[in-house]
């Protein structure tokens, strides 16, 4: 049975983009060499790090949701661990929730990148009133 | 000052104002608001959970239910394994 999952890795910073694209097609074909699925990428960029790894105080975040077997990731994790481009990675099972979640996410992304600065002023407003709908007054979070 | 006394006496005079606390009653943000899952992938929220070392706060203080509090720490433990969030810092905020 598939199973619904995300993986998010973070690659050296100093890789080119080239490389970057590279990086993520070989693990794209990866799952999908051994009978997975993918069901949505998502390209993060380069963020900076919380804390350094590796003496890197930045990365490339890629996040990919996928189907795939269980025991598949395994194999996954092992190919992180011996690529040497990986700093860090994260591969989490989606719950049924997870999934309504990331599906939701994904519509708001695509919408907000489907109405960009041509409407400004809404999109600025935008992004407030849904994080409000979502999360109410802080009841004194100190 | 026997005279004032008396004077004072009509009222009822306390050394400190009594206080009478009204609090606020605390509720789970997400039951309030219907949220089901807690996403690792957003250090802005998930930092209103955390003081500004960085911990993770305690229910008493922000009111989460038990249910939640167990998912948004393994939410901000994931978040720090993906360098998003801290694991110890000073003026997080």
């Amino acid at each position: 049975m598939l199973k619904q999952y995300e993986t998010v890795f973070i690659a050296t910073p100093v890789l080119s983009e080239e490389q970057m694209k590279e990086a993520v097609a070989k693990y794209t074909a990866l799952i999908k060499d051994n009978g997975g699925e993918i069901v949505y990428e998502e390209d993060w960029g380069l963020r900076q790090l919380a804390y350094p790894i590796q003496y890197k105080t930045s990365g490339f975040y890629y996040l990919i949701q996928f189907q795939a077997e269980p025991s598949f990731i395994d194999v996954l994790e092992t190919q992180y661990h011996r690529d040497e481009r990986i700093i860090r990675f994260l591969t989490v099972a989606l719950d049924k929730y997870a999934v309504e979640y990331a599906e939701k996410r994904r519509a708001n992304r695509k919408a907000k990148s489907e109405a960009p600065a041509a409407e400004e002023v809404k999109s600025e407003v935008e992004p407030e009133a849904p994080e409000a709908e979502e999360i109410p007054e802080a009841p004194e979070a100190e | 000052m026997a005279q004032n006394n008396t004077d004072q006496n009509r009222q009822i005079r306390y050394l400190n104002p009594p206080t009478v606390e009204v609090r606020k009653k605390k509720y789970c943000r997400f039951k309030k608001a219907g949220i089901k899952y807690v996403d690792y992938k957003d250090p802005e929220f998930l930092k209103k959970f955390l003081n500004e070392q960085g911990k993770i706060l305690p229910r008493r203080i922000t009111g989460t239910s038990l249910k939640f509090q167990r998912k948004v720490s393994t939410a901000i433990k994931r978040a720090r394994t993906l360098a998003l969030l801290p694991y110890v810092t000073d003026l997080l905020k």
